[in-house]
């Protein structure tokens, strides 16, 4: 069996914040494990600006922003990258089971660090009646389509949802040619940052229907069209207020749940209605000497929250290491 | 006459109250920050953006090098820029900050590399 103090699972700012952190804070044998290819997470896919203001005091991109942890990772020996290696086992003993290519690792780190992220909510999630046709996409997913394979999912895009990576997207359609018909958000205001609502939205002139709801989704094999509806202050619809709009996809940003089904299956106890670990402090779990970070820890705003959280968490394992050794 | 705007440099998203008189920006209220009142000049007279996009690479690790402009460009350009953007082709390694167009559209502006792509 691999032997490491710390293991950390996940490669993204906050995987990487929180080894760097941990490495600084004395802990000098660290794996770190990221299912990807490269390191940074779903940073790669945010290839707009607004990241680093706080940590880095400049307006970076998330590549950018990935890039520099990524330099300063490898600049330390005692932080191993495993890259295309997958966790698909937690025990309550830490034993940690990973595929990477061609072999099944297990490993007993004396502390462990999950910095595993987010998973987006789904058109399930909101309960959305019609159809199943082709055309309906996550928010995240057209960005990674988009911005990392090179392919537009749509022509005609309709955005339920006025969360952040929705907004962005909207923006990121019209640039690449597609037209963004509507954004349709069941509350009165939007869920996104100001900032957002600016550059993403009203310079692009892209309608937004607040205190609007999707009542269904229509198409046979392709998406051809919603039906939207006005909400009262309850949620309900408005009787007489229903329209069509035309459109061939569908965007579902609706918000983030944090991905923490290794934990659970290591027996920690988790918050069944925000999907994070219940903890009296921050950045630690159920189980001793496993700690959670990032947005799987708290759904962050900014990836610069996230860098601090983490660094928090690597410190906290340093800690705990130097205490139970 | 006031106009609010948002600022829109840094997340906070503070709520300007800007007096434009005669064309003119007088006074800015509600900038937690001096970026606040820079911005509502700029934007009352030119509306800059950073521009983001992607070009397509050929031969390379990654289908798309992720590209930003070095300084902002101004709003009523970015449909134009990206027309441009979509022309490039770039099929050698590139490292973050590489130039990628000397010159976009005569603007005075770079467009750089924002990852590193290797073969």
């Amino acid at each position: 069996m691999i032997k490491k103090d710390l293991v950390i699972v996940g490669g993204g700012p906050a995987g990487m914040a929180a080894a760097v952190s941990a490495y600084e804070n004395g802990v000098k044998n660290i794996l770190l494990i990221e299912r990807d290819q490269y390191l940074g997470g779903i940073l790669n896919q945010c290839v707009h600006t607004g990241f680093g203001l706080g940590y880095f005091k400049e307006n970076l991109t998330g590549p950018e922003y990935a890039d520099r942890f990524t330099q300063k990772i490898k600049a330390i020996p005692g932080i191993e990258v495993s890259l295309r290696s997958f966790a698909v086992k937690l025990a309550k003993d830490k034993t940690l089971t990973y595929l990477r290519p061609g072999s099944l690792e297990v490993i007993r780190p004396k502390a462990l660090i999950m910095a595993t992220g987010c998973r987006e909510k789904t058109r399930e999630v909101i309960h959305i009646p019609g159809t199943r046709p082709a055309g309906i996409f996550s928010a995240g997913l057209a960005q990674k389509l988009i911005n990392i394979e090179g392919l537009l999912p749509g022509k005609e895009v309709v955005i339920i949802g006025s969360g952040d990576i929705g907004l962005i997207m909207a923006r990121r359609f019209v640039l690449e040619g597609a037209k963004v018909k509507a954004i349709i958000e069941i509350e009165g205001k939007s869920r996104g940052l100001a900032r957002n609502m600016v550059q993403c939205v009203e310079d692009f002139e892209i309608p937004v229907y607040f205190s609007h709801r999707v009542l269904k989704i229509h198409g046979k094999d392709r998406v051809e069209k919603v039906s939207v509806a006005k909400v009262d202050g309850s949620m309900n619809e408005i009787a007489g207020t229903e329209f069509d709009i035309s459109c061939d996809t569908v965007l579902v940003s609706v918000g983030l749940i944090p991905e923490n089904e290794l934990i659970e299956m290591a027996g920690a106890a988790i918050d069944k209605k925000t999907n994070s670990p219940v903890s009296k402090e921050v950045n630690k779990t159920s189980i001793p000497g496993v700690f959670v970070c990032g947005n799987s820890f708290k759904v962050y705003d900014l990836v610069d929250s996230v860098t601090a959280d983490s660094e928090l968490a690597g410190k906290q394992a340093a800690i705990y290491l130097r205490n139970s050794r | 006459m006031i106009k609010n705007m948002v600022c829109i440099e840094c997340p906070k998203g503070c709520v300007l109250a800007v007096d434009i008189e005669n064309d003119k920006v007088v006074k800015v209220q509600g900038a937690k920050c001096p970026k606040g009142a820079a911005y509502a000049v700029m934007e009352t007279h030119d509306p800059m953006r950073v521009l983001t996009a992607t070009v397509v690479s050929e031969g390379l690790e990654l289908r798309l090098i992720p590209v930003r402009t070095n300084k902002p460009i101004p709003k009523k350009d970015i449909l134009r820029a990206m027309e441009e953007i979509r022309k490039i082709k770039v099929n050698a390694p590139v490292k973050v900050g590489d130039i990628i167009i000397k010159d976009l559209l005569g603007l005075g502006v770079k467009l750089v590399a924002t990852r590193s792509v290797a073969l």
